[in-house]
């Protein structure tokens, strides 16, 4: 007798734990600042014990991911298309992955990065994060574009956050050429798979970045129905 | 006619059964987008549910029991054997009861509604003829079981669409909700008190013209609005309410406007379905009364609305209460803006089926009014399962209620006329 007519009417609406889902990646990604911190200063102890927070971190993102997915049946009405919807959490929890994917391979090969790398990593690597919260903001207006309707200035304000990721990302890039013109410059007098290694680390955090543009380009895609 | 005492005894207490059940669960659903939206609290609905339900019953509801009464079945071809009419509406009432109280221990949406004329139907096709049933009346009224949930679904799409276009797309939402609220408190109470002008005052004794109608209506409205006006003028703003979510002030005011729907709603829902559950026993009140004449031209008595209404309230008190208290926490979703439009929609298609005389389902119409807010974009998300169960229902609930009448039918005739 728990449930009514008018009260099963009404399923659980995926916004709030996309939401939560966000929020969870971006407490995973910004320990990245500190895991570099201490990999610079060849500090492997906290290091290690960092990249284990942010492995545990994803993990609860995943958990948050599958039971997101598992309570959004066919039946379900949604002002959104449910294809987009699961596209936009998708991509969000790539991100995480992709935080952890860079903790390990660092860690794992105990990675050293030289001298002329080293000044722009951590800024590089802030940069992406401000892409993610960036991305967090555009997903935490969901509920007022839910509220008005997926209309009028709700949807500017939100195209105009998903411009400023997309400004955020190409700063991005720009540090990410910068990084690897320094690199290139003093690739060979390093041991080459070290190099092989490094460009892959600069790869995956600009990937960083570009994941979370396309969350904000997904979330574009939700908005135009 | 014997046994005249243990026959109405018995349409008292299967009426009061109806009713209660009515009370119990039926309300809860009616009440329950209202709670759910955070507009009133659970008491409050208690007692808005109380007053207005009260207030529907005795004010609107007459031309929907004079409709099952009188309109499902001819009682001319009874007026040889008016038992036979007596026994019927007792079968009905009894069927009703009990598929109810089924349906509800599992969970199925049926409606009151359906269940009584299905029941009414049954007894009346089989019992005592085929020719016995107005099928014309019996068509309308299954029509506007389907009409009903999609009227009131393109009423609400409307509705949220305007409070989008005039209030929450716009820059300054709050400051609008504060000047075009009042205007939809107005809309509620005008139109409520519209159709009882039309309808309603008649057997309480008032003739009143068209323009008279309108103007008085028209007064209502204006009269509630001010009401609406002076508690939105109240209202704290908490500016820190909304950095989590931007619309925290402006639904506070939509919550004002909540409870005048609320209230529409309980009028609307006791003018339809607290008239099904008196109908057929004013049915047997009235040919009882008379010594077995039918079709004579008696006015409602007032004790038995009282029983509906009490009924109702009882029901209510001590169980719909909880259930109220479960769909509230069910259905967090619906804000008041939300809750609003489709409340404000189901309580007007209710309404205007009542003055119209057709039994509608409230239940069936509110979940019509909430797909239509979905279908502006307007909520998380709708379970469509439900729209599929409810069509079922229909399929099931009126050969149920039918087949369950035909049998108590022919068991009471063959108890008091054997």
């Amino acid at each position: 007798m728990a449930r009514t007519t008018i009260s099963s009417l009404f399923g659980n609406s995926p916004v709030k734990p996309l939401q939560k889902h966000m929020a969870s990646v971006q407490e995973c990604i910004v320990e990245l600042v500190p895991f570099f911190e201490h990999v610079l200063e060849q500090d492997w102890k906290a290091a290690k014990a960092q990249q284990k927070k942010i492995a545990k971190l994803e993990g609860a993102a995943d958990k948050l991911k599958r039971n997101l997915r598992l309570n959004l049946p066919k039946s379900l009405f949604m002002p959104m298309s449910r294809r987009d919807l699961l596209e936009v959490l998708t991509m969000q929890d790539k991100i995480a992955n992709k935080a952890k994917d860079i903790a390990g391979l660092i860690t794992g090969r105990k990675m050293e990065f030289p001298e002329t790398v080293n000044d722009r990593l951590i800024e590089f690597v802030k940069r992406a994060i401000d892409a993610s919260m960036q991305a967090q903001k555009a997903i935490n207006e969901l509920d007022e574009l839910v509220e008005t309707g997926f209309g009028g200035r709700e949807v500017k304000l939100v195209q105009s956050m998903i411009k400023e990721l997309d400004a955020i990302e190409s700063d991005n890039d720009k540090i990410e050429v910068k990084i690897r013109a320094s690199l290139f410059k003093i690739e060979n007098d390093l041991p080459p798979v070290q190099v092989m290694f490094l460009y892959r680390v600069i790869d995956w955090i600009g990937e960083l970045a570009d994941l979370s543009q396309r969350v904000g380009s997904r979330l574009e895609l939700l908005l135009a129905r | 006619m014997e046994f005249e005492i243990t026959l109405l005894v018995m349409a008292c207490v299967f009426g009061l059964f109806m009713a209660w059940g009515i009370g119990a669960n039926d309300v809860a659903n009616a009440m329950g987008t209202s709670v759910g939206s955070g507009a009133i609290t659970i008491k409050q609905a208690v007692i808005i549910a109380a007053v207005f339900e009260f207030a529907g019953a005795f004010l609107a509801g007459g031309q929907v029991t004079k409709t099952i009464r009188k309109g499902i079945v001819d009682a001319e071809l009874l007026s040889g054997t008016p038992e036979l009419l007596v026994y019927g509406m007792l079968a009905a009432l009894l069927a009703a009861g009990i598929w109810l109280l089924v349906a509800s221990r599992f969970g199925w949406p049926v409606s009151t509604t359906h269940t009584i004329v299905g029941a009414i139907v049954g007894f009346a096709a089989v019992g005592i003829g085929f020719e016995a049933v107005k099928w014309g009346k019996v068509g309308s009224i299954v029509a506007s079981w389907v009409v009903s949930p999609a009227l009131a679904g393109i009423i609400s799409y409307w509705l949220f669409r305007s409070v989008q276009k005039l209030i929450l797309n716009t820059s300054k939402p709050f400051e609008n909700a504060k000047k075009y609220v009042p205007f939809y408190i107005f809309l509620t109470g005008f139109i409520i008190a519209l159709v009882t002008m039309f309808k309603g005052l008649k057997h309480v004794g008032l003739e009143t013209s068209i323009v008279q109608n309108y103007s008085m209506a028209f007064i209502v409205g204006i009269i509630i609005m001010f009401i609406g006006i002076k508690y939105i003028r109240k209202l704290k703003i908490d500016p820190n309410a909304d950095k989590d979510f931007h619309f925290a002030n402006v639904e506070k005011v939509f919550a004002v406007l909540m409870v005048f729907t609320a209230c529409a709603m309980a009028f609307a829902h006791g003018s339809n379905d607290v008239a099904n559950a008196i109908g057929p026993v004013a049915a047997v009140v009235s040919i009882v009364q008379s010594g077995g004449e039918i079709g004579q031209k008696s006015a409602l008595p007032i004790w038995i609305l009282i029983l509906g209404g009490g009924g109702i309230v009882l029901g209510l008190l001590m169980y719909g209460r909880r259930v109220i208290a479960t769909i509230g926490k069910n259905i967090t979703e619906l804000t008041p803006s939300r809750g609003f439009a489709a409340t404000l929609a189901a309580a007007t298609t209710v309404v205007i089926a009542s003055g119209t005389g057709l039994p509608i389902s409230t239940t069936h119409t509110l979940v019509g009014a909430v797909l239509g807010v979905g279908l502006a974009r307007g909520i998380g998300a709708l379970n469509l399962n439900v729209v599929r169960t409810i069509f079922l229902s229909w399929v099931v609930t009126l050969p149920a209620g039918a087949l369950m009448a035909i049998l108590f039918f022919f068991t009471f005739k063959g108890i008091f006329s054997g």
